[in-house]
């Protein structure tokens, strides 16, 4: 029987394992490689590996540890962040690690994820997106949508390659003004780039459709709403992205009981959730998150 | 010792690090004497049927996995590497497949709540007694990640199946030819048993 998967996900900075509250907060908390092992011991279905290092020299440091952990650990592992170039997924997978997830750099450069999907295959191209809740109540909204004339409405948004370039340098110089999110016409979810710094005005929903299109295997849904709250994951949002989507959805933050993990798969409709800071301090042990997830009939690895 | 065959279809690493965790000696290579000379051959992959293939003729691999399996060399096709045996694939219409075994790749059907490509762990049932599942239970999980999945002509070589609105052949196993759809390197402790299974079937005959 085909199983729904927990994932711990991992941030990682320098080579060593950090975790990050709502992006910001680090603490250093150990190495890559053994924690994965130890979580492959515990019963995850897999691994996610956020490298969050900015240094430019970072890429060094970034395959010794994927190396390490390729060495060591028997179950799958995506790493992201600062993922560039089909070049940067070639070195990554040649180390050994299962799937590359990318953010920041499939909104600005979608054609990445079709050539890397092309050449390695679209079960290693995992596009990650950082949504935020947006209401169409905002007094402002009508004016926004006037002074920014053919910006409008994210369903006229050209989902053409170069549209996407396009959009992110109009946003920005628009500033911090006007919030480009409150272009949307309607209650929805932005996209944010930049570990969740900059908007990027593109719908999540739409924005995973179009992922889906140009090959990306599986979204990583992240809800910036939820992130590090322990109030459940946005059921809505997913829901949403993965109604509108044939390829598999991770749900992201807000885990912090186990029944946030029942609704995120059934309900929510995703095929794995994810969790950090629960796991990483125990607040939650995998395994007796997968006995709750069977007793309530949802097929887990036990 | 034990090749992997290195035809630039990623994924090799995480089987060559599997392999060396049991404390096998591995090496990646494309040389035909290497291959042939090994105690255990195995062709890993991911990517596109017609691709692979194309890439296996363009680095004369296609005669070299021939003679592996005429000379009864054990022989371990991965994911692709199983698909790859095997006549054809609806993901490369027109491309030849190595014809080894007799079967088709076909489409993964999308339905209800089922998503393609088929990621993540799914349960094993044995059909057959096969060597690779000795001392593995049933329902054991394993790691798949694939949208095209075999239907092999021959029921009898298929020693492992799982379901996933159709019933994928999961395991083949054909003289000292051996394939799996699903990633053993990646299937944890029941994954690193059925490597060690085919290790043992490579002492027996080398």
């Amino acid at each position: 029987m085909h199983t729904k998967r927990i994932i711990p996900c991992l941030d990682v900075k320098d080579g060593r394992v950090v975790k990050g509250v709502n992006f910001i907060n680090l603490r250093d908390a150990g190495d890559p490689a053994e924690v994965a092992a130890a979580y492959d011991r515990e019963g995850a279905d897999e691994v996610v590996f956020l490298d969050i290092t900015a240094s430019a020299d970072a890429r060094s440091t970034q395959l010794a540890w994927v190396r390490e952990v390729a060495s060591k650990v028997f179950i799958p592992f995506t790493v992201g962040g600062g993922i560039r170039s089909v070049e940067d997924f070639r070195v990554l997978l040649r180390e050994g690690a299962d799937k590359i997830s990318i953010n920041s750099a499939a909104i600005m450069n979608p054609q990445l994820i079709t050539d890397a999907a092309r050449k390695f295959g679209s079960q290693c191209v995992v596009v990650a997106i950082d949504a935020k809740r947006r209401r169409s109540k905002d007094v402002n909204r009508k004016r926004v949508m006037e002074t920014m004339g053919t910006m409008g409405s994210v369903g006229s948004i050209d989902m053409d390659a170069r549209a996407y370039g396009t959009m992110d340098a109009s946003c920005s110089e628009v500033g911090t003004e006007i919030s480009p999110g409150e272009c949307a016409e309607e209650d929805g979810w932005t996209v944010y780039k930049n570990g969740g710094r900059i908007d990027v005005g593109l719908d999540a929903v739409e924005w995973a459709k179009e992922a889906e299109r140009l090959g990306a295997g599986e979204i990583l849904l992240t809800s910036m709403d939820g992130d590090g709250t322990k109030a459940g994951y946005d059921l809505e949002l997913t829901r949403a992205v993965s109604s509108a989507v044939s390829i598999p959805v991770i749900a992201s933050g807000g885990a912090g009981r186990e029944e946030h993990f029942y609704e995120a798969l059934t309900e929510g409709g995703a095929e794995a959730a994810l969790a950090a800071s629960l796991f990483h301090y125990k607040e939650l042990e995998i395994r007796q998150v997968k006995r709750y997830l069977r007793d309530l009939g949802v097929a887990v690895r036990l | 010792m034990l090749a992997i065959i290195d035809y630039d279809a990623g994924n090799m690493k995480s089987v060559e690090k599997a392999l060396q965790a049991l404390g096998e000696e591995v090496c990646v290579t494309r040389e035909p004497e290497k291959i042939l000379s090994a105690s255990g051959v195995i062709l890993p992959g991911v990517g596109a049927f017609g691709d692979a293939m194309e890439k296996l003729r363009s680095y004369g691999l296609v005669e070299v996995i021939r003679e592996t399996v005429r000379r009864r060399i054990p022989f371990l096709g991965i994911c692709l590497g199983l698909q790859l045996l095997f006549e054809s694939s609806e993901e490369s219409p027109g491309a030849e497949g190595l014809g080894i075994l007799k079967g088709h790749i076909l489409r993964i059907p999308e339905g209800e709540g089922r998503k393609v490509p088929h990621i993540g762990w799914n349960s094993l049932t044995f059909p057959y007694p096969g060597r690779l599942f000795e001392g593995i239970e049933e329902q054991s999980y394993v790691y798949f990640v694939h949208s095209y999945y075999l239907k092999a002509a021959d029921p009898e070589i298929v020693k492992a199946v799982t379901e996933y609105g159709v019933q994928i052949h999961a395991s083949v196993e054909w003289e000292n030819v051996f394939a799996c759809q699903f990633h053993p390197e990646k299937s944890s402790q029941v994954g690193l048993k059925i490597l060690q299974n085919f290790i043992q079937v490579t002492g027996k005959v080398g």
